[in-house]
This record gives structure tokens, C-alpha cells and sequence, in this order.
């Protein structure tokens, strides 16, 4: 905020004093010019009489996938079924992982700060920053295709996220219930089961059951890489541009997404 | 006395999840009934993973060693495509959603533009990027201009959502104050609304540069784009050491951004 006084004496207010205007008026100069490099390095090699033409591709595409091919519905329920296994059974081994995971990550439950504590960092930081149509990829490629690959790409990827959550929940626990069991003599098992776990434990099922429903979402498009699942009908449905089975899929995974996501509060309010 | 001094002391034990006993068995067994359902349709081809399993070893000899040299060329063209395409979907995404916003929160607009600007965000944010990302290639063609529009399509999802639900969540005295002072509409936005939520909106953005980066590495496995194209072409001619080479790249770039993206919210929160 700067007062300037004017030549007739009077005050005026503005927001910014002139220096810090200057430094924005160049941030946003900076910016803009940014965006512009970036644009037209990215539209290089966009043909343009493919984006003009789309709106008339959009009309056709959605010409042809209605009505949706209701019939192929009978196809669909194994590879749902897969879905929800790989989505279910990935969250499954990914706790099964990720929760002593947590509990060496967090620094007052680590053994070790020097030395387990950033050990537990990196798993928990590569498990999150690939992709896990990428883990999918890769796992394809070396299990070969199938539901297999799919529950631990699925696994894999979410080791990283249910750590990260549980070992920040683990640090912002109330100590002194900690204290108190060990005051009674009680052991490290005895401490981490009756002093942390209950205290952890809305923040854990919160955690899982976020993730089941993350898993979900992903677990529909693995299939896309080969990777078992609903994703793989998709795939050969829009290898053979069958578009009305296409809009079937989709509508399927769409109502999939939105009953996962009502399970989801509905258990999410009963924990909390 | 005597009576209580012998009557044995009383055991504490930890209250169970569920109280009742019937219904904490029955849940009990549906879950291994579903676990035994799921694991038992789960069928694996034995030898096939036997035979990955040398794959395997050579995916992790391409870590150990990976190879930069030989695909720089694809490499860095894709790296170029995934920078390009997240900072202007970035950009372009911010730049609508900042309005969708705005409309969409209900104490500054009114019903039915609150009803259309919630519907666009319900609709951008239905479907998974990939499968945009398909829908879009299918549209616009191969390359970065189907990817550029999906990653933009979900910035509006992701970001408008969370803007209107700050404007929701303000201190509507400092609206009421501006209002008091004879203040229009821009103004209002811009001295009460503006200056509550802009800390966050600044914070969210450049959580959204991360997330729009870890996207790009991904939309190009069906067509759109950027890195993930690169990964597939490596990885189905089996060169594993360029596939770790590039997740190497992609690891990189994803820490990079998170820790940035991490540093802006601390600063502005």
C-alpha cells in the first residue's frame, strides 16, 4: 500500500507502490511472453485444417456412437468385474506395503532418521511420481499382458500416495498418549498399537478408502496399455472404430466412477 | 470386603470395531468371500512371467545404466512437446476457469449461471484424461494440439471447482465494506473477492503446472503427445535402457516441479 501526494497537496492511495507495480507489470510480461514461445513451439506442427475440421468430426463421432450398442453389454461384465478386482486387490497389497512404510517414514516412529527415514522417502516418491499407466506399461512388458499387471501397476502407484498420507498423519499424532503407554512399560508393539494406531486410524481408512476410489478411475483406462480391465474393451473397440460399443464403455465407466464415488462418502461419513 | 477382594480383577480389553457379533463375522466372511472371488479370477500365465522375469532383470540393468545418447533426438522432442503443452494448457485453462469460477460460486451468482458454470465443471471433471485425450485425438488428430485441449479441459475442472468453493468460503464482511462504499460489480471482485482468494488461486496454479506435467507424460501412450509417446515407442521395442533413461527424466521433472509448485503455495499461503 503507498500514499502519494499529489502537486495540489492532496493524498492519493494506491494499492501498490510504484516499484512493486514495475516488478508486475515485468512478471506479467514475462509471463505472457512465455506462454507465447510455448504456443508456438507447440503448434508447429498442428494442422490446422485438422482443428478447423473437428467440430464437424465431433458432430460425426457422436453420430456414431448413438445409439450405444446396448446388446454388448453382456461382454462387459468380466472385464468390469477385473476392474474392480484390480482396483480393489491393488489398494489391498498397496496398504499391506505402505503402512510399515509409513510408520519407518515419519520421524518419530523411524528407527533411524539418518539413514531408514530417507531410504523410506525415495520408495515413497518413486512409487508417486510415475504414472500408473506407466507402472502398467512397464509391467506389461515384462509380466505380459493381463489383470496381473494391472493389480500391481495399480499397487505400485498407490504405495507411494498412502504412504505419503499416513507417515504426515503419524507425525501430527498427540504425543503424550505415546508417553503415557510407554510410562506404563509398555513395549514398542504395545506402544505403536495402543498409542498410535487409534490415533491414526480414522486419518488410515479415511486414506484407503480415498485411494479405492482413485484406484477405480485408474484401473478403467489400464487396460488401454494391455493391462487387464474394462480398458482393454475400450481398446479393441476403438481399433476396430466400433463407436457405438465405445459409448457403452464409457457410459459403463462413467456409472462405475459414480458408484464408487457414492460408496466412498457413504464410508467416509460413517468413519468420521 | 471380603466379597470384592477376591473376585478376580477385572481384564480391560480394547472395544472391537464392530459391537455386534453376528454382523462383525458376517462381514468378516463376505470380505474373504470377495477376496477369494477376485483372487481366484485373477489367472496368471505362469511361464510368461517366468519368461519376463529376464525382461525384468534387463529393465533394472537400464536403470542401473541408462541410455541418454541413442533416442536423445525422440527424447528431447517429446521433453519439448510435455513443457510446451502444460504451461499453455496451463495458461489457457487458468484463464477460464478464473470466470467458470467466479459464476460458479453461489454468493455472487446468480441461479442459473451458477447452474450452467457447476454442470461445465461436473462435465470437464466426468471423464479421466486419458480418455478425453482419446476423444480429442480422435477429433483433432494425432499430436500435442489434442493433448494441449485435454490438459486444459481438466485444469478448468480441477481449478474452477476449487476457486468457486473459496469464494464460497469468504469473509463476506470485506464484500459487505466494499459494497458500503458505493463499489460496483468489478470492484467488488476485484478489492473484496480478489484479494481473499488470489493467495490460493496463485497456489492451486502452480499445484496445477505439476499435475498438468505428470498428465503429459501420460496422454501420449494413446496419440496426444509429449514424453508418454516416446516411453511407449522405447518400451514396445523393448530398449529398456532409453525406458529408464526417460522415467528417469520424467521422475526428475515431476520431483522438480513438486518441490517448486510446493515452494510457491508456502510463499503465497
Amino acid at each position: 500500500m503507498a500514499v502519494t501526494i499529489g502537486a495540489d497537496g492532496a493524498q492519493h492511495w494506491r494499492r501498490l507502490t510504484p516499484d512493486e507495480q514495475r516488478w508486475r507489470w515485468f512478471g506479467w510480461l514475462a509471463l505472457v511472453a512465455v506462454a507465447v514461445l510455448c504456443w508456438r513451439i507447440m503448434t508447429a506442427d498442428t494442422i490446422w485444417a485438422f482443428v478447423e475440421n473437428a467440430p464437424q468430426q465431433a458432430v460425426d463421432i457422436f453420430g456414431r456412437m448413438l445409439p450405444p450398442r446396448w446388446s454388448y453389454a453382456g461382454q462387459l461384465w468380466k472385464p468390469l468385474w477385473d476392474t474392480l478386482n484390480i482396483a480393489t486387490l491393488g489398494t489391498l497389497i498397496a496398504i499391506v506395503i505402505a503402512t510399515p512404510l509409513g510408520f519407518l517414514a515419519a520421524r518419530n516412529t523411524t528407527p533411524s532418521v539418518a539413514f531408514v527415514r530417507p531410504l523410506a522417502l525415495f520408495i515413497i516418491v518413486g512409487s508417486r511420481s510415475i504414472n500408473a499407466l506407466i507402472w502398467g506399461l512397464l509391467l506389461v512388458a515384462v509380466l505380459g499382458p493381463g489383470v496381473l499387471a494391472g493389480i500391481i501397476a495399480i499397487a505400485l502407484r498407490s504405495i507411494g500416495f498412502i504412504g505419503k498420507l499416513l507417515y504426515e498423519a503419524i507425525e501430527e499424532i498427540d504425543d503424550t498418549q505415546v508417553e503415557a503407554i510407554r510410562a506404563t512399560g509398555a513395549g514398542p508393539g504395545q506402544v505403536i498399537s495402543y498409542g498410535i494406531w487409534p490415533q491414526i486410524l480414522p486419518a488410515f481408512a479415511t486414506i484407503a478408502v480415498f485411494r479405492w476410489d482413485i484406484n477405480i478411475r485408474e484401473s478403467t483406462v489400464l487396460g488401454l496399455v494391455g493391462a487387464g480391465g474394462i480398458g482393454l474393451a475400450l481398446e479393441s473397440s476403438l481399433n476396430t472404430l466400433a463407436w457405438p460399443q465405445v459409448s457403452l464403455i464409457l457410459l459403463m465407466i462413467l456409472s462405475t466412477v459414480v458408484v464408487s464415488e457414492w460408496i466412498t462418502a457413504k464410508v467416509r461419513r460413517a468413519i468420521i | 470386603m471380603d466379597a470384592i477382594a477376591r473376585s478376580p480383577a477385572p481384564v480391560w480389553h480394547r472395544p472391537q470395531l464392530i459391537e455386534n457379533r453376528w454382523l462383525r463375522i458376517t462381514v468378516a466372511a463376505a470380505v474373504l468371500g470377495y477376496l477369494w472371488l477376485a483372487l481366484s479370477s485373477v489367472d496368471v500365465d505362469w511361464t510368461r512371467v517366468v519368461e519376463g522375469m529376464a525382461r525384468a532383470a534387463r529393465l533394472f540393468a537400464g536403470f542401473l545404466q541408462p541410455d541418454f545418447t541413442s533416442r536423445w533426438s525422440d527424447i528431447q522432442q517429446g521433453l519439448i512437446e510435455s513443457l510446451t503443452m502444460t504451461v499453455c494448457a496451463t495458461v489457457f485453462g487458468v484463464i477460464l476457469a478464473l470466470p467458470i469460477g467466479l459464476g460458479a460460486a453461489r454468493n455472487l451468482a446468480p441461479v442459473w449461471l451458477y447452474g450452467v458454470c457447476r454442470a461445465v465443471i461436473a462435465l470437464a471433471r466426468s471423464f479421466q484424461e486419458i480418455i478425453v485425450a482419446i476423444l480429442f485425438v480422435a477429433m483433432f488428430g494425432f499430436g500435442t494440439f489434442a493433448g494441449f485441449l485435454t490438459l486444459s479441459l481438466s485444469t478448468i475442472g480441477f481449478l474452477s471447482k476449487l476457486i468457486a468453493d473459496d469464494i464460497e468460503e469468504i469473509d463476506p464482511a470485506q464484500v459487505e465494506a466494499i459494497r458500503a462504499t458505493g463499489g460496483g460489480f468489478w470492484q467488488v471482485i476485484d478489492y473484496a473477492v480478489a484479494s481473499q482468494v488470489t493467495p490460493r488461486v496463485v497456489g492451486l496454479t502452480a499445484y496445477q503446472v505439476d499435475i498438468n506435467f505428470r498428465e503429459s507424460s501420460v496422454i501420449g501412450i494413446v496419440g496426444a503427445g509429449g514424453i508418454g509417446a516416446t516411453l511407449n515407442t522405447a518400451l514396445d521395442r523393448y530398449e529398456f535402457d532409453s525406458a529408464a533413461a526417460i522415467l528417469l527424466i520424467i521422475i526428475a521433472i515431476v520431483l522438480l516441479c513438486e518441490y517448486a509448485s510446493g515452494w510457491i503455495r508456502r510463499k503465497v499461503a
